[in-house]
């Protein structure tokens, strides 16, 4: 990646970011792939958030799931660490708390393989600031 | 210049912009009382840490006290340094330092010259309101040759600190530890033995309680006066008799030499010397290195060691050969004279009164804390016998006079014993800064030109300036000579040989704020150095008081050539007087 | 397997439970099942809503509709009318379920990928950086942040903009922009939490600050406990150095800008800027008086502009959003919002982040779910050693830097600390106190020495020998502690005692009068004795008793000596008929 050389510049590169995620959001054509992101700070980790990180991973793997699995920073609801985040294409966004293996291998058969709910769903109870005018 | 104006206990003042409060407050002579606040204004030093924070007062409009000694007046600033709330403040925190402080001021060193219990008792403290339950903070007791750390007396005035960090840049003292555990103390608490201490003993001549002081030998002494078996004669240095009388009550300044030797022979000493003379003896030894090398130099010898640096200060001496151990070769090799002194007095004068060299007991009166570690050197003792037993400052004789129900103020004035009484105004300037090189001038000068000087008063050698230097004309020859006192001042002056950037011929230095006069054993000035001032001036005034101003012209230091040295840097002279440096720099690794 | 059409997700926070939200859940999906809807509807218990006061609250995805104090026998209402009809159910219906909650120094925790610069830019990062050096003067840059109103995050809340200007104004061919990540407060984490979840939102706003007070070098000083934050910024910075947004002529507007690293060594006492300054100058990390302030001579002598994360976390967005959309969040004198990290006795514990303004009850009760356990509310504490603790007469109290200060405590780094009927308020000073008393720098008498004897005032006060004097003492010391202090460390710490003297004193005076512990924390107050009606003398007790202060033959009944007695609670323990108890 070289160096971002002016204002306008940025504005392009966040431009063709942006589009390249609201497409996988929207679940086109091209790409059908399942978000899941894992809490991971210092507290989460501590939490056995790792843990839960590296089953995911191998687990979405080895069951033949089309999903990308990343790392966030705090999400905020620390009694109920560890907290996964799963975005199914063309679905809000769903926080798990408490989601250990056992849970986690709840939600990639229920939820993600079958869009059931499971237990332990987190409601998002702040606004972010694209959301206040 | 800006000025603001402030009030101050409703008088009001005008004070240059950037004053303290408690700089404006003295100027209407409003004494703020303080504790950890030392100003050293000739030594470019106003410690204020702001830490005991007894100097607090109340400005109007402000959320909290102001510690006096570090808050600048403002334009229209109303201060009041005595209201209830102040008092208050100033007595409860009185109380928490005092809660953790041993309260055996019967038996401390410090007592009576305590600036802690001159606080107590201005501020009228009655009681202790946290013994019962409090704990207090201790520390293991720290003996090294020279000094004794008894931190739990420290009160965190952090004095000493500045004074071995800043101003003599040794580093042997910072703050270790936090909060209530907190204590001044050497890198990991180690012992003071083992740091970069020099024992240049400012820590000690700052220190407001008894948390530092010197070792005491005068109960050694005592004992040693008091067995027939022994003889025991007595060195002075110059700087003891410009200051002892202020131990009496005496005006700082006021010489004292001739009560002095009288109260040291009533003492029951066998023989009462000058270490002045052997003062003289090291012109005469280091006049003669100097000229060597300058000669050698002059001749183009690439290999001479030039500027000479003077080596009778202790501890100048360890500060180098902890922290400029390449330059170990520069410094010249003669012995201070209190070792010249002693190697004289073990050997020339105890055969002449036929007393083995076990039986003569030398002691030194220096005015130094490291002069007690210098003693007892390895390099200075003869079969393990030291040449100087034991040194003892000016404060202790002070004490051991008053211990004998003896007043220096009634005292009849006597003379020097000989042969190792005998001075000239040479040996007397050693005590001062710029005095040691004035006086090599003063020999040199002749030795060289083979002329007699018409003036021997080298005005441009003395004063309190941290470094000085001048040109002295040796008839054509211009000689640089460089003067620093104070190791921080040295360090510069040294930095500049280690670069080969010095113009200097030859340099004097001295670890001491005014020389030894301001020297670790000296009464305590308690923050007022102009009384180190007035003992310069005492120092100058002896001098020229004396018949014989130049060392070679001493005639028992004649005789003593003629005698029994043969002549100045001799193979015998070489054994008794001179010396070698040791590399001390381990000492200073944790440092690094 | 089918899709469901519909999921009725149940609060499942502590609060709702207390309503029988469980009863509910069940309802609702015995309702579902004898309508025949099992393929259609889900109902799942979810985590607390944050609603608390509407509880229990349902939520019907994917409509998005609110229902609030839903009881158990509303069940078959929801399925009827709403599922099966179609019809929303009028009168339990929450229109306006206004989330509590405003994140803008956490806008992207939880939300990017912390190690990957693409999803910060994703999210408009680096623009506020561009808008600013290619079209503001920083003139123009510090006067909109003046007019912002942000006020330092990091416990003073003095005006940032202000700030910044200070170090402008001083002529000065090498200045310094420091961050504070010496976040010392116990029990808070929000600068961590920010560091590791969006470190180029501080990098962006350091360069920010340069840019404006014309400095071209900045230093982190963190805590080398952070080590993660420590990684995540390395890695952050490395990017940001590839892309430009830090080094040489940033974005091509010939502004050069670096940042490096500082560790400490985890001293309380380095978050105080001077303190924090020395530490990064290798010297002992002690305060020392203001002025000079750091803004005008600080690091190596250079002016030096110190912010806390939380400050920097703020900037780009109100470059990026502006002024207005920012003053419009807050009160008047505290704009925007604070993270708050919610500690202790409340069930949602974690971090958040709220519009100032807000009332502690919202914050407790709503975001934080109530009390656990069903317990009584007895105390907040607030920032952190420094702070004061406040009861339920400041539960209303709109929360601002100021208001915090009036009613005797302090808005500090942003811990939170709830405690219950089960917090001793004596000890919970003495908490404070230890804390304090270890952290301490010992520079100044009054924190070294005054501290350490608060605390053992306190801790005879807990063990049973209290004076009555002792509280006037406790007072007396305390102020003269906050009045002669050196710095914010020892001019705040008394704040935990006083506070809970002000309003707990009753507590001090049973310790002190009654020798007894109403909370029953302090161990050397409380006594084990046997009820003579519950014992039946089986022994266990006195078989537990580890120094065998129990006495009595079997089947008879036992005796506690109190002499002997070392409190270990063993035989309360081991008693199975309750006739062990403890007062």
């Amino acid at each position: 990646m070289g160096k971002v050389r002016s204002l306008n510049d940025l504005k392009n590169m966040r431009e063709k970011l942006k589009s390249k995620a609201s497409l996988r959001k929207k679940g086109g054509q091209t790409e059908k792939v399942v978000q899941v992101k894992v809490a991971m700070a210092t507290c989460c980790i501590a939490s056995g958030s790792r843990e839960t990180m590296n089953y995911l991973t191998d687990e979405l793997e080895k069951r033949n799931i089309d999903a990308e699995v990343t790392q966030t920073g705090c999400m905020g609801y620390c009694y109920a660490e560890p907290t996964v985040e799963v975005t199914i294409p063309g679905k809000d966004a769903v926080i798990f708390g408490y989601v250990d293996e056992k849970k986690a291998d709840e939600i990639i058969e229920k939820y993600i393989k079958g869009g059931e709910l499971v237990e332990g769903i987190i409601p998002v109870n702040y606004k972010n600031i694209e959301e206040i005018n | 210049m800006e000025t603001v104006k402030l009030t101050v206990d409703n008088k009001k003042i005008e004070v240059p912009k950037g004053t303290t409060i408690y700089k404006a407050a003295r100027k209407l002579g409003i004494d703020i009382p303080v504790l950890c606040y030392m100003d050293l204004a000739d030594l470019n030093i106003e410690h204020k840490p702001g830490g005991c924070r007894i100097c607090s007062v109340e400005v109007e409009g402000r959320r909290n006290l102001a510690p006096s000694c570090s808050t600048e007046v403002f334009d229209g600033m109303v201060v009041k340094t005595h209201s209830m709330r102040v008092l208050n403040a100033r007595k409860t925190v009185m109380e928490l330092i005092l809660s953790d402080h041993p309260k055996d001021c019967l038996i401390c060193p410090k007592s009576g010259n305590c600036d802690l219990q001159n606080l107590a008792i201005k501020l009228g403290i009655r009681e202790t309101p946290y013994q019962e339950f409090s704990e207090m903070s201790t520390y293991r007791k720290d003996f090294s040759p020279s000094i004794i750390r008894d931190m739990d007396k420290c009160i965190m005035c952090r004095r000493c600190e500045t004074m071995c960090n800043e101003f003599q840049t040794v580093g042997a003292l910072s703050a270790v530890n936090r909060g209530f555990n907190s204590v001044v103390a050497p890198a990991f608490e180690m012992d003071l033995e083992d740091s970069p201490c020099t024992y240049c003993g400012q820590c000690v001549a700052v220190c407001p309680t008894g948390a530092l002081t010197e070792v005491d030998h005068t109960n050694q002494l005592i004992e040693d006066l008091s067995n027939p078996a022994k003889t025991v004669i007595v060195q002075t240095a110059p700087a003891v008799r410009a200051a002892l009388g202020e131990e009496f009550g005496m005006e700082p300044g006021t010489l004292v030499t001739g009560k002095m030797v009288t109260a040291l022979r009533r003492l029951g000493f066998n023989y009462i010397f000058d270490t002045d003379f052997a003062a003289d003896l090291t012109i005469m030894e280091e006049g003669t290195e100097l000229l060597d090398r300058l000669n050698r130099h002059l001749k183009g010898d690439k290999d001479v060691k030039l500027p000479i640096l003077t080596s009778c200060c202790p501890g100048w001496v360890n500060f180098f050969e902890q922290q400029f151990t390449d330059l170990l070769d520069v410094p010249s090799t003669a012995r201070s004279p209190q070792q010249m002194f002693g190697a004289i007095a073990k050997t020339f004068f105890a055969d002449r009164i036929k007393v083995a060299r076990e039986d003569l007991v030398v002691v030194s009166i220096m005015p130094c804390l490291a002069k007690k570690y210098e003693c007892q050197r390895d390099e200075f003792k003869v079969n393990g016998n030291p040449d100087v037993d034991y040194s003892i400052s000016t404060r202790e004789l002070a004490h051991l006079i008053k211990r004998a129900n003896m007043d220096l103020n009634n005292m009849p004035e006597e003379d020097f014993d000989q042969p190792l009484g005998e001075s000239s105004g040479a040996g007397v300037i050693f005590g001062a800064t710029g005095g040691v090189i004035e006086a090599a001038v003063r020999t040199a000068y002749e030795i060289y030109t083979k002329k007699k000087l018409d003036r021997v008063d080298f005005k441009q050698l003395r004063g309190m300036e941290g470094i000085r230097h001048a040109n002295v004309d040796f008839n054509g020859l211009e000689v640089n000579i460089g003067i620093a006192h104070g190791l921080g001042n040295a360090r510069k002056l040294l930095e500049d040989v280690r670069n080969g950037i010095s113009q200097f011929h030859a340099i004097e230095i001295m670890a001491c704020p005014g020389g030894c006069i301001g020297g670790g054993g000296q009464p305590l000035h308690h923050g007022n150095l102009s009384i180190l001032q007035k003992r310069m001036e005492a120092i100058y005034r002896e001098d020229a008081g004396k018949p014989i101003r130049k060392s070679h012209e001493n005639p028992y230091i004649i005789k003593l050539y003629e005698e029994f040295l043969g002549k100045p840097m001799s193979e015998k002279a070489h054994h008794l007087l001179h010396t070698h440096y040791i590399d001390k720099s381990k000492k200073i690794i944790y440092m690094k | 397997m089918s899709e469901y059409k519909l999921h009725l997700l149940v609060c499942g926070g502590t609060s709702c439970r207390n309503l029988q939200s469980d009863t509910l859940a069940e309802n609702l999906k015995t309702e579902i099942d004898k309508q025949g809807l099992t393929d259609v509807a889900q109902v799942v218990k979810t985590g607390c809503f944050g609603l608390c006061d509407k509880g229990t609250v349902v939520k019907v995805i994917p409509e998005n509709i609110f229902y609030a104090h839903v009881k158990p026998e509303d069940a078959k209402d929801i399925v009827e009318e709403h599922i099966i009809k179609g019809r929303k159910v009028e009168r339990l219906l929450y229109t306006d379920p206004d989330k509590k909650q405003i994140r803008i120094a956490l806008r992207n925790c939880g939300i990017i990928d912390p190690e990957n610069i693409n999803e910060y830019i994703e999210r408009n990062g680096y623009e506020a950086l561009g808008k600013v050096l290619s079209e503001m003067t920083p003139e123009e840059a510090i006067k909109l942040l003046i007019d912002s109103g942000l006020r330092g995050r990091g416990g003073g809340g003095f005006p940032a903009g202000i700030k910044w200007d200070l170090t402008r104004k001083v002529e000065s061919s090498i200045k310094f922009v420091v961050c504070n990540a010496d976040e010392g407060d116990p029990g808070a984490f929000m600068d961590r939490s920010i560091l590791e979840g969006d470190p180029h939102s501080v990098l962006e706003a350091m360069a920010i600050n340069g840019y404006c007070t014309g400095s071209n070098y900045g230093l982190i000083y963190i805590r080398a406990e952070y080590p993660l934050a420590i990684e995540r910024l390395k890695t952050a910075i490395k990017q940001a150095r590839e892309y430009g947004f830090l080094g040489n002529n940033i974005l091509g507007t010939g502004f050069s800008f670096d940042i490096e690293m500082r560790y400490g060594a985890g001293a309380f006492v380095c978050g105080e800027e001077t303190a924090l300054i020395h530490s990064m100058e290798g010297l002992r990390g002690e305060p020392t008086m203001k002025p000079p302030f750091p803004s005008v001579e600080g690091y190596l002598k250079k002016p030096t502009n110190v912010n806390n994360v939380e400050t920097y976390a703020n900037i780009p967005v109100i470059f990026s959003k502006g002024v207005k959309w920012f003053a419009k969040i807050g009160t008047e004198k505290s704009k925007g919002t604070k993270v708050f990290a919610l500690a202790g006795k409340v069930n949602n514990v974690g971090l958040i982040e709220v519009p100032l303004g807000i009332t502690l009850r919202e914050v407790i009760f709503e975001i934080g779910g109530g009390i656990k356990g069903g317990k009584k509310f007895k105390a907040v504490q607030t920032g952190g050693p420094s702070g004061g603790c406040l009861t339920e007469k400041d539960l209303d109290t709109p929360i601002d830097y100021d208001n915090l200060i009036a009613a005797g405590s302090m808005m500090g780094s942003g811990g939170m600390i709830i405690m219950d009927e089960d917090d001793c308020m004596v000890d919970v000073a003495k908490f404070f106190l230890d804390f304090t008393v270890e952290e301490s720098c010992g520079k100044c008498v009054p924190c070294r020495v005054g501290n350490k004897r608060l605390h053992e005032l306190l801790n005879k006060i807990t063990s049973g020998n209290g004076a009555k004097e002792d509280i006037d003492r406790l007072i007396n010391l305390s102020n003269v502690i906050k009045d002669t202090s050196l710095c914010g460390l020892g001019q705040s710490s008394p704040n935990p005692v006083l506070s809970t003297i002000k309003n707990f004193r009753n507590e001090y005076d049973a310790h002190i009068d009654d020798k007894k512990c109403p909370a029953g924390v302090c161990k050397a107050l409380m006594t084990y004795f046997i009820v003579e009606e519950n014992c039946v003398g089986c022994t266990a007790c006195a078989r537990a008793c580890p120094v065998g202060a129990i006495s009595g033959e079997r089947k008879e009944i036992h005796y506690i000596d109190p002499a002997l007695c070392i409190k270990c609670g063993a035989c309360e323990e081991r008693c199975k008929f309750n006739a062990v108890i403890v007062k």
